[in-house]
């Protein structure tokens, strides 16, 4: 592994990038920074801007405004605009765009034409061996699978010694059970390669698992930016609570540092006038069976058997809506039954009223 | 408020900085090349002699234009009639010989409009082989006694045309069934909709726009032509330019025929976009299905081919023969002579430099508009590609305006600078003519290459440029390598236009300069039949190449 991740791992600032696109602001005033050997996740719904941010730190495309620095130095700003050929930042697209008239050897070898050949080809074999494609050198594109091509595409961005590497979405175009393994390979890859990486993804699980740090963006801005444990147990907003998890937004009142619902009263801290509309946000798994008698008192509308668990929807008596449960545990309800209830105070999330 | 300053400021110098801005600078100096003589054409015509319009009107015009549009409407209904039939014979029906008939039925776009007409005089001639066989068959013995009518006719020319231009609408016609048809034909099926009616109900309504397309570029032929008009007797705008430029040399006079010309070119264009109107190609994601033709075994099947066979045989078989024996017996008598040596290589070197500028004007064009997209790149674009619809006298005409005044220009200062004259420097060096081959062939490449480049995926771009190539290296490493096939097909094509081109090649070529074209011209003109032969069988033969690359093409498709 020595003489392949002497990668001079760059720290990136972005600071006020904002894009517009006719009438939409794609990107509005975004700022936040990565430090070298950091993976960040991006992520957001399609749309949020979070791919057009990416083709602006490769250069492919200019911010309106604002200002880049890579490993200290300014790449993109008022008065200076380094050219994507000149960045050294590699990008690992969506559809890998591997070149069809190259060989996976060939596509390695593209972003090495400044090196002698002799040290070009040496150093395609280095990361081809690396990344574990060495019975693929001689192929083409279209003879590979969709992992190997993404593969290829990551020895190929990874070639060049890259400050910084992007992936947009790197792992979607595979299956699902693909996904997972490949993903987890990459991540590994990098980490143990030290390399600096933003990843877009627009999948949840995705982002908290795969990244040292996640940026939640939403229509072009920066909604919350943190660590996978932090955004998941204290999102900054509603929108970032619901982009991770499947909440029951529970209507309620804000009365005595309490939001007051049909579930029960929660703790919270709003800063909101007394007797405000406020909503208790409840995680499908925060529901816990209870001897009868006891709790909350619901009925059983529909059970979805889901392999590791099995999620409920629940009429709970004083709410209106209809409430999604999850659990690991096999009861064996049918829908009809009459179950009882609690709610575990860690699962419950308290927002204002929107 | 010095911040939002800062950021407007910033977004100036990033407009700025953009890449491509070479490329979006040739593309605009391009499309200013291409649009020079038009304007210029469009200036001389209404600034020249004032006095010269009373005349046309009253004595050119009229005629000119009777007979041109006369010309068109024949041509017209012939190329639907034949293009449309055989489209949907090769397609509705399955014969023996069918497959065959599918690429043969494109070969008369190996003729052009001049040597089916240099060949037709020759074969139904009055002492001609045909009519003599015809006269022996009835027992007659002089042409006095019996001959058919005479083909230096109105009637003859449109018959002609029509039997060399009927593959523009049978491409597209039959384009336009394989793709589209399958579907609708077999829902009017399940409605209750005959066989026989399924030809008038469906197809044809389905395939008007098509039919619209097809019949445009083949008027657009019609109307460029020169030789076959001329050799007929027709006196179309075309020869009206002609003449009124070489044997009066009426430079204003030629600009506003020209003019008039580009009036009824843009006419063909609209009546083509309102023929269409609420239709347009919607090449739609599924696949193209081609419906299932009808068998047709025996008797049925042998009337099939024959009348399948007809427009190949008198479009392309008849006359492609006749050439081929008249070269042999010439070269047989005569052997090759140096003079037509040297036209060959006047006409392979003046097709090969034209080419290559062509396509990379063509890729320069089309690659800026990948680039910088947007309606700047766009407009350039566009504008690049006009001369396609423009005849050949017309940007000829308008090329000679400006061309002629920069030539004297230039040996007027030659002579008071250095003391020499540089006699008539672009025309005589042929960059005039080909000036005029970029101007009107400039589409074909462009739109190849444009086609060409919208396969490549962005990201291609994109990944390219971060790994360390910039917009020059990108083209040259990923857009040349993965479009090289339809650009060598653009330039084979651009090649095969220039080497048939007649009359810009007849009004700017430079003096005593011949090409295979003009040799032809000439010795037809002056009712000569020596070599002429030799120089249209060499025309027609290398014009099966792109024919056959056509009927590759569609054979992939189908």
């Amino acid at each position: 592994m020595h003489g392949f991740a002497e990668n001079a791992a760059g720290a990136l600032t972005l600071e006020h990038i904002s894009r517009r696109f006719g009438e939409t602001l794609a990107l509005d005033d975004v700022s936040f920074s990565v430090l070298p050997g950091e993976i960040i996740c991006l992520v957001g719904q399609s749309g949020c801007g979070k791919s057009s941010l990416l083709r602006i730190i490769a250069g492919v495309d200019t911010a309106d405004s604002g200002r880049i620095l890579l490993g200290g130095g300014e790449i993109a700003g008022a008065n200076r605009f380094v050219e994507p050929e000149d960045r050294n930042i590699g990008f690992v697209f969506q559809d890998y765009a591997l070149f069809p008239h190259l060989t996976v050897e060939e596509n390695v070898a593209f972003g090495l034409k400044k090196l002698p050949r002799h040290e070009a080809r040496e150093r395609a074999a280095t990361v081809i061996e690396r990344i574990g494609i060495g019975a693929l050198a001689k192929r083409y594109p279209h003879m590979l699978s969709g992992g190997e091509q993404q593969r290829v595409a990551l020895a190929r961005a990874l070639a060049p010694k890259p400050r910084i590497l992007l992936m947009d979405e790197p792992f979607s175009n595979l299956d699902r059970g693909l996904r997972e393994r490949v993903r987890e390979e990459t991540i590994a890859t990098l980490r143990a390669l030290g390399t600096t990486v933003i990843m877009v993804t627009h999948d949840p699980e995705e982002a908290l698992s795969a990244g040292d740090k996640v940026v939640l963006m939403q229509k072009g801005r920066v909604v919350q930016a943190t660590t996978g444990y932090e955004i998941y147990d204290h999102p900054n907003s509603l929108y970032a609570a619901e982009f991770f998890c499947p909440f029951n937004k529970v209507p309620g009142i804000y009365r005595n540092g309490r939001v007051e619902t049909a579930l029960g009263a929660f703790p919270a801290t709003l800063g909101l006038p007394e007797g405000s509309p406020a909503l208790a946000c409840v995680r499908p798994q925060a529901f816990r069976l209870a001897r009868s008698g006891q709790g909350l008192s619901a009925r059983v509308v529909r059970c979805s058997f889901l392999g590791e668990i099995e999620q409920l929807a629940i009429k709970v008596e004083g709410a209106d809506e209809l409430l999604q449960m999850r659990t690991p545990d096999r009861i064996e309800l049918k829908p009809g039954d009459h179950i009882h209830l609690t709610v575990e105070p860690g699962g419950v999330l308290v927002f204002p009223q929107p | 408020m010095t911040d939002t300053v800062l950021q407007r400021f910033s977004f100036i110098q990033a407009a700025h900085r953009k890449v491509g801005r070479l490329w979006l600078f040739m593309a605009v100096v391009i499309a200013l090349l291409v649009l020079t003589p038009i304007l210029a054409l469009a200036w001389e015509a209404l600034h020249g002699s004032s006095d010269l319009w009373p005349h046309l009107f009253a004595f050119v015009l009229p005629t000119a234009l009777t007979q041109t549009l006369t010309l068109l409407l024949g041509v017209g209904i012939l190329v639907i009639l034949i293009g449309t039939g055989s489209a949907w014979l090769v397609t509705a029906y399955d014969f023996p010989g069918r497959s065959t008939l599918e690429w043969a039925l494109l070969l008369p776009l190996a003729v052009p409009t001049y040597i089916i007409a240099y060949a037709y005089l020759d074969i139904l001639h009055p002492i001609g082989v045909v009519q003599g066989a015809i006269r022996a068959v009835l027992g007659y013995s002089s042409p006095r006694e019996f001959r058919l009518p005479d083909i230096r006719s109105m009637t003859g020319c449109i018959v002609l045309l029509g039997f060399v231009l009927y593959p523009y609408v049978y491409i597209t016609t039959r384009a336009m069934f394989l793709t589209q048809a399958a579907n609708l034909i077999e829902a009017a099926r399940t409605l209750g909709t005959t066989r026989s009616r399924i030809f008038w109900r469906v197809a044809l309504p389905l395939a008007r726009p098509a039919i619209a397309v097809g019949v445009s570029l083949a008027l657009m032929e019609a109307l460029n032509d020169i030789g076959a008009s001329e050799f007929l007797g027709v006196k179309t705008l075309t020869v009206s330019v002609y003449t009124t430029w070489i044997t009066r040399s009426d430079l204003p006079g030629a600009a506003q025929i020209a003019l008039a010309m580009l009036f009824l070119v843009i006419a063909l264009i609209v009546i083509e976009r309102w023929a269409r109107r609420r239709q347009r190609y919607s090449l739609t994601a599924q696949r193209n299905r081609s419906f299932t033709p009808r068998k047709l075994g025996g008797f049925a099947g042998w009337m099939a081919f024959c009348s399948g066979f007809v427009p190949v045989f008198i479009g392309f078989v008849a006359p492609a023969a006749y050439l081929a024996i008249e070269a042999w017996k010439r070269f047989h008598m005569a052997g090759l002579s140096r003079q037509l040596v040297s036209e060959a290589s006047n006409t392979i070197i003046m097709s090969a430099v034209a080419t290559a500028i062509v396509l990379v004007f063509g890729i320069a064009v089309a690659y800026a508009m990948r680039l910088r997209p947007g309606r700047f790149s766009g407009v350039a674009y566009r504008l690049s590609t006009v001369g396609y619809a423009a005849p050949g006298t017309v940007i000829a005409i308008g090329i000679l305006i400006p061309v002629a005044a920069l030539d004297q220009f230039i040996d007027r200062n030659a002579m008071s600078w250095f003391g020499f004259s540089t006699g008539l420097l672009l025309i005589g060096s042929g960059a005039a003519l080909i000036y005029a081959y970029t101007v009107r062939f400039l589409a074909i490449s462009a739109g190849a290459a444009e086609a060409g480049f919208s396969r490549i995926p962005i990201s291609f771009d994109q990944a390219a440029r971060s790994l360390g190539q910039d917009a020059t290296g990108t083209f040259r490493n990923v857009h040349l390598p993965l479009s090289k096939t339809a650009l060598a097909a653009a330039g084979l094509l651009v090649f095969v236009d220039c080497m048939k081109e007649l009359p810009a090649t007849l009004l700017l070529r430079p003096l005593n300069f011949e090409t295979l074209a003009t040799h032809l011209y000439g010795e037809a003109a002056r009712g000569t039949y020596e070599e002429a032969s030799i120089a249209a069988l060499a025309i027609v033969l290398i014009g099966t190449l792109p024919v056959i690359v056509l009927a590759g093409v569609g054979r992939q498709k189908a």
